[in-house]
């Protein structure tokens, strides 16, 4: 058999390996408790978007690094919603001063408050695994 | 040489490389002080600019560099020259519309492809063309391919396919469910930057082995054991991106046994072949051997770190912080830029051997970059080590606290920033200068202003 043919082969064996790899990825569900954005919050969403609080913000510690994370904003006893909405036009340090009715501002704090309800970061309750691995804490888990 | 146009796709690569530096500095100048341009030009546009520059810089640079490989050092007969014109004149006018798209505030995209998405049409057009035109022509003139025409193939491909793959949020039932929605948009990231090292790796190899004189490194088993090693990583090695989400823990298994073997693939070749290199090559491609050199010693630094926070239990903490900024500069700037430095230099010396190396912009610029780099990529350590300090191990610490104690290092940052940008304006503006000159009076260079004229106008 010709090295081409050959290589051929294995890319093809890990092309299927890779397509019903990507076919359950792509059917992916939460870990348990699957959580489906409201038109309210993917309004939320296209706003996050379209203003890109993403290049300061972090969402499960993705994106930029001038602002803090905002996973769990919402459900810390000390911010929640209203604080959010507090500071969405309030210019605070290098954040730009938006100008969001009170309509805009509500779906941005629904779009955080959706993705508080997907899990916790920082996992301050994980579990170190002495194989390197960590177990992650869920939000459904007592 | 007829075809000019692999040139001109280098021109716009290093034109993209030197914007992207302007705003590379803009945005650290907003860590040290954050109102200066807040009001102007805020952090949220300075960075996508950045980092939609950079990366254009690398996929840019790594098409005009194959291209040029193919039909000027191989002298295979492109399966059609209209193809390349039409890809470059699409990329042009889109790269246009990206920053148009950017200064009008139509940024509707996502993390590092913030333009309005109906630009990704274009884009994808142009691979599609760019895909055509290299296996047209490869698979019509080369028998027994060498391992880097395997990885430009592969590259290309599997770009179009995770270009795509990092829009389906637009599906509803993509965005509508966010664990899924994320991982899979952190999935085509990882996936998209494994497509490029594909082509800019390959580029390596094709280097070398000039440089060599010798294609027995770009064919051996051993080669091909690591391709289909990065391809699998490519493929199942995305997760580490996203360990901390809560996601089903079988992709986290995957990803964390996939990731173990990643990045021997290069230093394994690299070293394989500086082993039996001979003296008197070097010397006929300094410049480029010199910056494989380098790109060898970013792989090794690189290998480390991004080893270390493949496993779960480093990457809990240093997920989130700049360590994770300095693993993607490091690896965009300390190996691709400094592969496709070594490929534009190649290059140069090849279309213009009287090119002197021993200029003073080249040299000293060259050392500037390699320890400018390494004094901003500690910083950047620095500066994730202590955000994950003050994340895990402290209490009550406000996050601007944390930020305003941070200033020094910022301010560091920004120093070492600006010595980088120096290094890279002065090397880049060499380059672009010889290529300018082997250019003038050709007539591709018409087609490139023609453009240019046609799109001024038709913003007017
Ligand atoms: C240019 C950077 C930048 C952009 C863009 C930005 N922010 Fe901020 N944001 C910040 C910074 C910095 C802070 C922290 C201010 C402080 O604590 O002193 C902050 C704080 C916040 C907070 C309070 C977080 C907390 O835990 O105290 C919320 C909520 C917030 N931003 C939401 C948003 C939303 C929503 C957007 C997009 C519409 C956005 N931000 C865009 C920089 C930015
Ligand atoms: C020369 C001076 C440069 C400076 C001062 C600079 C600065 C920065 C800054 C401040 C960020 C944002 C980090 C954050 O969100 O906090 C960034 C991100 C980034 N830069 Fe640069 N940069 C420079 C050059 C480059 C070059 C040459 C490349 C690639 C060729 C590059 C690639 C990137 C990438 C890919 C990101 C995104 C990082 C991530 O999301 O993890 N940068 N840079």
């Amino acid at each position: 058999m010709s090295n081409a043919k050959k290589n051929i082969i294995v890319i093809s064996t890990l092309i299927v390996i890779f397509s019903i790899y990507n076919f359950s990825v792509y059917n992916l569900r939460d870990y348990k408790q699957p959580v489906k954005l409201s038109s309210k919050a993917i309004q939320g969403q296209q706003l996050w978007q379209e203003n890109n609080c993403w290049s300061c913000h972090q969402i499960y510690g993705l994106g930029g690094y001038l602002g803090p994370d905002l996973t769990n904003t919402f459900s810390n006893p000390k911010k929640g919603k209203e604080y959010i909405k507090t500071f969405l036009n309030s210019g605070i340090k290098s954040m730009p001063k938006f100008n969001f009715s009170e309509d805009e501002k509500e779906s941005i704090a629904i779009f955080l408050k959706y993705i508080d309800s997907t899990g916790y970061y920082p996992n301050y309750e994980a579990n170190f695994k002495l194989n390197g691995w960590v177990e992650l804490k869920y939000k459904d888990e007592e | 040489m007829k075809n000019k146009t692999a040139l001109l796709f280098l021109i716009l690569a290093l034109t993209a490389l030197l914007i992207g530096v302007f705003f590379g500095l803009l945005a650290a100048l907003q860590y040290i002080i954050p109102d200066l341009l807040k009001d102007y030009i805020p952090f949220n546009k300075v960075r996508p600019f950045h980092v939609t520059s950079t990366i254009s810089w690398i996929v840019l640079c790594a098409t005009g560099s194959i291209y040029f490989f193919i039909t000027q050092i191989e002298h295979l007969k492109l399966f059609s020259s209209k193809l390349i014109h039409t890809h470059f004149i699409i990329f042009i006018v889109t790269g246009i519309g990206i920053y148009v798209s950017f200064l009008t505030g139509k940024m509707e995209g996502r993390e590092y492809l913030a333009y309005s998405p109906i630009l990704t049409i274009p884009i994808l057009l142009g691979w599609i063309l760019f895909g055509v035109n290299y296996f047209k022509t490869i698979i019509q003139n080369v028998k027994n391919w060498p391992v880097y025409y395997w990885m430009w193939g592969t590259g290309i491909i599997f770009m179009i396919y995770h270009l795509s793959e990092a829009h389906f949020w637009l599906i509803p039932n993509f965005r509508e469910y966010f664990i899924r929605d994320i991982s899979v948009q952190w999935k085509s990231y990882g996936s998209f930057v494994g497509s490029w090292n594909m082509l800019v790796y390959g580029i390596a190899i094709y280097i070398m082995s000039k440089i060599k004189k010798d294609e027995s490194s770009a064919r051996g088993k051993t080669v091909f054991f690591f391709y289909f090693l990065g391809l699998t990583n490519l493929m199942f090695g995305w997760a580490h991106h996203t360990y901390i989400i809560p996601t089903q823990p079988w992709i986290r298994y995957v990803a964390y046994g996939v990731s173990m073997t990643e990045w021997i693939l290069l230093i394994y070749i690299i070293r394989e072949w500086k082993k039996s290199l001979t003296k008197e090559d070097k010397k006929s491609y300094c410049m480029a051997y010199k910056f494989l050199i380098t790109a060898d010693f970013w792989v090794f630094l690189n290998l480390i770190l991004a080893l270390l926070f493949s496993i779960p239990a480093i990457n809990f903490f240093t997920h989130g912080t700049h360590i994770t900024v300095a693993h993607s500069m490091g690896t965009t700037i300390g190996i691709n830029t400094t592969i496709l430095f070594a490929s534009v230099f190649f290059i140069v010396s090849k279309i213009n051997p009287s090119f002197k190396i021993n200029q003073f912009a080249v040299k000293y610029g060259r050392n500037l970059f390699r320890i400018s780099l390494f004094l901003f990529w500690i910083t950047l350590l620095i500066a994730g080590v202590k955000k994950s300090y003050w994340m895990y191990f402290s209490e009550n610490i406000f996050f601007s606290e944390m930020q305003d104690s941070l200033y020094y290092v910022y301010l560091a940052i920004f120093v070492f920033g600006m010595g980088l940008a120096i290094s890279i304006i002065s090397l880049g503006t060499v380059l672009i200068r010889v290529l300018t000159k082997t250019l003038k009076n050709q007539e591709n260079l018409v087609l490139y202003s023609a453009t240019l004229l046609i799109i001024i106008n038709y913003q007017y």
